[in-house]
């Protein structure tokens, strides 16, 4: 156990490095933005002395790398800072918001992740079939439209025509959990179909690719039955890449899903960064950054670790 | 027999009356037909429309463009769900009327001296802070203050600048003194930014704790999402029916349409042009479309060449078919521009000046006089201007073929094109919204040394004009002016104003509203909280 | 009962039975999967579901019948090696096969095909289809059949264009990696590791908002985001290679770094690179068509599949199929591609079956 806790540490170590780097890219693209903050909080109508008051309120007539060291003094002892635009603390904001992130992302998990590994083992169990090949093309066509186009056409069947879900899923604090589980349904399906595609045809590779293993062929001429060909022999070794795409498409389902929440307005974190991203409101761009590459990077790491744990080769690298 | 059928019209119209599909004038007319005498028609009208709204409910409303970052602050309102909700828990000095008129709002009259310098306002004594406070002259003045003085943050800060100083007489009224005659100051006293807010001991305002005098109390606001709120019982106008408002944000156009056809919400804001007219086929929803004085400007800036002669200009103004343009870009909901920035739906319009039309041929023999033949401009646009404006140039600049003008569409991107297209390109697309009054529609974007004169355009004749209409409380002689001022606008102009766009909002067919709908902003003038109520 | 009923499932039995009597096992079971499925549907969505499940399978012999057509073709023309390959191809490949040279064929002459020009305005705003327009006409009046036609071109190109750009990128950069080792690996994994943390379309949306949505911009930017997931699989595929002996003995003879990329490493790495560039050429049209959705796609007039999706959008809600066509267009070409990578896939993992 002791090397992967060292991994781990050393991973660790790395992912903060990282977030340290991104966080230096990250103020530097929102510096280079055109247009300006004041000027994008006052719309159209500002005069230049009311950008000029505005700007200096802000704290941005100080030099941009004052700003971000200032920043980066707060950010070390977990206090992200308050956004420029509202005064409102970052955590205080996109908190809640993150919240809900992580609820629609683990409902959507749930649902997602043991679906498409099991259809990825029938489907490489039936590889070639009729099964196979309409397996295959209806999750690739469910990957290859446009996932807002997915949900306006979810919510034409199940919103408007059957009326079974709701169109949009406000979330509001005095909602039971069927409430809450039956508002967001709607998105939380849209994003199954979306990553559902990815991990099944990965699961597929990945065991058809040992197939051809001369162990699976000892197997097979022992007469082990194809099912337990798969699961008992072919599985086990398959593990490593099916959970990398696993905690790939994890990722995805917190930090990619912007469009899903404002087709079906759903208060998450994504709107709150598009929405800080045109008010250039450092801060809070900043902090949903850093917690969507740290989810990715505990993710990534979640994965290796897994690999490890599945497949004790990984251990001892060559 | 006649006796039986003019029975039922006249049951269909009181029908008509009470659904507010018909206007008072109309039902008089067919009423009077019916058979009717002027006074049981009069009656009729009272019992079947006036006596209609109805106390109750819980009204949603689906409104777009809201952000994450929105804030309280009067002076800082962008989003137009903010000004939706202003206009919900806040109040005016002045406010204007469904029929387009101005009306009291916290002012309950108002006077001004010959000069039109100072005006007087006086307070209505039973508006009232949510917090049970009184609402007093001191709120008023540090309201207004809140977008004056060098430090202010407010973007109303240039509507002000003419103000000098604002006096609390002691009597709950206040004077409003201006280094400058303006006839229109009880106008701008309906501006959105202009909002009374609670004052603070040292003068400023209380903007943070979303306190207000408005129809209805804030419970509970998550900025960018939705707001819950609370009849506020003590308020000082007629309305508020609704016992409780939440608007929410759906920033998407296919959401706000789901959202309304599933019944999630009972009304929308803006619902998208090319599918107004499926949406008008579902029997539970009525569209409701209101002229206004929004536009979308093409200002070119008149002193920098090809723009500098005005046959260029006049040649672009005519290679334009604006019929086209309302057809296909705005679905029939907009009406057409005349190239002067004075609506129908402003006071004082001038309504016998012919209509510029399509005509490339005479575009052409423009551009030979200008020796301009084959002009080749490039028009900046952004998708942010107004829904379709990408789609508009592209037209616009299939129609200009015909007139041999080559018109290249660049699109910017949406983030910043205010700060570095706006009055930095020679030729850009501008939106514009409701002014109450071509004088502040004219002094801020036509006037010589204005910030945003954004063709600059320098005509000695229109600002001569604009300074004298100003201070003109006559109506007939200043009408008089700023026709004249049109007239200038269109001919010499830099500015190609194809369209003033209509609001189109929808309702479920159970929420009613009176027999106009204000011109100021979507949804009654951002009133339909306080105004409308269910059947 | 119709007569179209009575001969559907008439049809559909004498068909099973057929195949029961001369043993094809497989047309056995589908057809008569299909009989009793068709019992459940003719009850629950009545002689309509009927004449859709019709209209699928006739669009699936359709295809089919092309894809067989489309191989034997390919068989004839190409010469031996080739030809004996595609006769192994199955008819799905051969399918994706013939959709992408369909693709091409409209791509590279659009101008010939379209009967409109891409922005010219020649109706009114939807105007039905008629025998000037096939499709239909879009929200401006101009011809969704030319749009589409043309949109082969900007859409396609311009996704090809950033994933051609991302995989020279990240597989040069992942084989450089896989062969020096040391610090440029490290470096290289570590800048890898910071762009794949920062969410795609955030990154695309800052970059695009910096540099303006220019069609190099947005070759540029997702050329960027996706170049580290090509770096890493690469990285990973030529790492495995490069520790096989013949390696070592091409160290040994003094070989250079280019010539054991070129000659060595990358022959045999290709299959696992082909299958990615299937699956990320999808994902790179999908970023494309979702910048589109946040205003920051290709330059209009310029016809794209994903703002063509976006403009017509919420006519969807009223079950008006014209945002379906670029969709459709869209899935379609994505489906072709990754039959076609599965059956390359195929091939190299060996398996022979």
């Amino acid at each position: 156990m002791g090397d992967i806790l060292s991994l781990v540490a050393k991973r660790l170590g790395l992912g903060l490095l990282i977030l340290f780097i991104i966080s230096i890219i990250i103020f530097f693209m929102v510096e280079l933005l055109p247009g300006d903050i004041a000027q994008a909080v006052l719309g159209q109508g500002a005069t230049e002395e009311n950008v000029a008051a505005l700007r200096k309120e802000m704290g941005l007539d100080k030099p941009a790398i004052v700003r971000y060291l200032e920043w980066l003094g707060g950010a070390v002892q977990f206090n992200f800072g308050n956004s420029i635009v509202t005064g409102e603390s970052v955590t205080a904001t996109i908190g809640p918001r993150f919240m809900n992130t992580l609820f629609l992302a683990t409902y959507a998990a749930v649902i997602a992740v043991p679906f498409a590994i099991v259809l990825g083992i029938i489907v490489a169990l039936l590889r070639n079939s009729i099964f196979d090949r309409v397996a295959n093309v209806a999750t690739l066509s469910a990957i290859s439209s446009p996932e807002f186009f997915l949900g306006y056409i979810l919510i034409l069947y199940f919103a408007v025509n059957m009326g079974a879900f709701p169109a949009i899923s406000s979330l509001s604090e005095d909602m039971g959990t069927w409430e809450l589980l039956n508002r967001t349904f709607l998105p939380a399906l849209t994003l199954v179909l979306v990553v559902t595609a990815h991990m099944m045809r990965m699961t597929r590779a990945a065991i058809i690719n040992l197939l051809a293993s001369p162990y699976i062929e000892m197997a097979r001429l022992k007469g082990v039955p194809p099912w337990r060909v798969i699961v008992k022999h072919a599985l086990p070794n398959a593990w490593a890449p099916i959970i990398n795409v696993v905690a790939l498409n994890l990722a995805y389902l917190i930090t990619g899903v912007v469009l899903v929440e404002v087709v079906f307005v759903y208060p998450g974190i994504g709107q709150a960064l598009v929405d800080a991203v045109s008010k250039r409101d450092f801060p809070v761009v900043q902090a949903c950054c850093l917690i969507f590459a740290a989810t990715f990077i505990l993710l990534n790491l979640a994965a290796d670790v897994g690999a490890i744990l599945t497949n004790p080769r990984l251990r001892h690298p060559k | 027999m006649t006796k039986v059928k003019d029975q039922i019209l006249i049951d269909r119209l009181a029908e008509a009356a009470r659904e507010g599909r018909i206007s008072r004038r109309s039902f008089m007319n067919y009423s009077l037909a019916a058979g009717m005498t002027a006074s049981a028609a009069t009656g009729l009208w009272a019992t079947s429309a006036k006596a209609q709204p109805k106390s109750g409910g819980h009204f949603r409303l689906g409104a777009h463009d809201g952000n994450t970052s929105d804030t309280h602050d009067p002076g800082t309102y962008v989003s137009f769900s903010m000004i939706q909700l202003a206009h919900t828990f806040r109040s005016y000095l002045t406010l204007i009327e469904p029929d387009g008129s101005l009306g009291p709002d916290v002012a309950s009259e108002w006077s001004a001296t010959p000069d039109a310098k100072e005006w007087t306002f006086k307070l209505n004594p039973n508006a009232t802070f949510h917090s049970g406070r009184k609402v007093t002259a001191n709120d008023v003045v540090a309201s207004l203050n809140h977008h004056r003085g060098e430090d202010t943050t407010s973007a109303a800060a240039a509507l002000v600048s003419d103000i000098e100083e604002i006096v609390d007489n002691g009597d709950n009224s206040i004077t409003v003194k201006m280094a400058g005659g303006n006839a229109d100051l009880p106008w701008l006293m309906t501006d959105y930014h202009l909002a009374i807010c609670p004052a603070n001991e040292d003068g400023s305002i209380d903007w943070r704790s979303g306190d207000g005098c408005g129809p209805y109390r804030l419970v509970n606001a998550e900025m960018g999402v939705n707001y819950e709120l609370e009849r506020h019982d003590g308020w000082h106008l007629d309305g508020a029916y609704f016992d409780k408002v939440t608007i929410t944000v759906l920033n998407d156009p296919n959401a706000r349409q789901t959202a309304l056809v599933t019944g999630d919400v009972d009304a929308v804001t803006q619902i998208e042009l090319k599918t107004k007219s499926l949406l008008q086929r579902d029997p539970n929803i009525a569209i409701d479309e209101v002229p206004s004085a929004a536009t979308v400007t093409h200002p070119m800036f008149c002193d920098q060449a090809p723009f500098d002669d005005v046959n260029v200009r006049n040649a672009l103004k005519l290679s334009m078919d604006r019929q086209e343009i309302i057809d296909k870009i705005f679905f029939g909901t907009a009406s057409l521009g005349n190239d002067f920035h004075h609506s129908p739906a402003m006071p004082y319009w001038p309504d016998d000046i012919p209509q510029r039309e399509y005509d490339p041929e005479k575009a052409k023999s423009l551009l030979k006089k200008a020796g301009a033949e084959g002009l080749e401009v490039t028009l900046h646009t952004a998708d942010s201007v107004v829904s379709g404006a990408v789609d508009m140039a592209v037209l616009y600049s299939e129609q200009a073929k015909q007139s041999g003008i080559t018109i290249n569409v660049k699109r910017e991107p949406n983030d910043g094109y205010y700060s570095d297209v706006w009055l930095k390109k020679p030729w850009c697309m501008v939106q514009w919204g409701a002014r109450p009054t071509p004088d502040v529609m004219y002094s801020l974007a036509y006037k010589e040394d204005a910030a945003w004169n954004e063709s600059h355009w320098e005509n000695d004749r229109f600002n001569e004009l604009l300074v004298k209409a100003k201070a003109e409380l006559d109506d007939a002689k200043r009408a008089e002016m700023y026709r004249e001022m049109a007239l200038l606008a269109r001919n010499d102009g830099g500015t190609v104003i194809p369209i003033f766009t209509n609001f189109v909002y929808a309702r479920r067919k159970n929420v009613q509203h009176g027999e106009n709908l204000a011109p100021s902003w979507q949804m009654d003038g951002a009133r339909a909280c306080s105004r409308w109520w269910f059947a | 009962m119709s007569i179209f009923v009575i001969g559907y499932y008439a049809l559909l039995l004498g068909a099973s039975c057929l195949a029961a009597y001369f043993n094809k096992r497989s047309l056995f079971m589908l057809l008569f999967t299909l009989t009793l499925v068709s019992f459940i549907i003719g009850i629950v969505g009545g002689v309509s579901a009927l004449w859709f499940v019709t209209g699928a399978a006739a669009l699936i012999l359709l295809a089919g019948m092309t894809a067989y057509g489309f191989r034997e073709f390919l068989v004839q023309i190409l010469p031996g090696e080739a030809s004996k390959e595609f006769k192994t191809a199955p008819l799905t490949a051969a399918f994706g096969m013939f959709v992408i040279f369909t693709y091409l064929v409209m791509g590279i002459f659009a101008p010939l095909i379209a009967p409109h020009g891409e922005a010219e305005v020649i109706a009114s705003a939807f105007a039905p289809a008629d025998d000037t327009m096939l499709l239909g006409a879009d929200q401006l009046g101009r011809d969704i059949f030319s749009r589409i036609v043309y949109g082969t071109r900007n859409s396609v190109g311009l996704a090809l264009a950033a994933t051609v750009l991302a995989f020279l990128l990240g597989a040069i950069a992942g084989l450089l990696a896989a062969t020096k080792g040391g610090w440029f690996d490290q470096l290289m994994g570590r800048i890898a590791d910071v762009i794949m943390s920062i969410p795609s379309l955030i990154f695309a949306l800052l970059m695009l908002s910096i540099f303006g949505p220019s069609i190099p911009v947005i070759i540029g930017a997702v050329a960027v985001i996706y170049a580290p997931r090509v770096f890493r699989l690469t990285r990973a595929v030529a790492g495995n290679v490069v520790v096989m002996d013949y390696i070592e003995a091409a160290k040994l003879r003094g070989e250079g770094t280019w010539y054991l990329i070129r000659k060595e490493i990358l022959p045999n790495s290709t299959a696992p690179l082909v299958a990615e560039f299937g699956l990320e050429f999808c994902f790179v049209f999908l970023l494309v068509a979702g910048l589109s959705f946040l205003g920051l796609g290709i330059q209009p007039p310029t016809a794209d599949w994903g703002s063509m999706v976006r403009e017509n959008a919420t006519l969807i809600s009223f079950g008006d199929i014209t945002p379906l066509i670029p969709a459709a267009a869209i899935a379609l070409l994505t489906v072709a591609v990754n039959f076609v990578v599965d059956w390359m896939l195929h091939r190299s993992s060996g398996l022979k079956e």
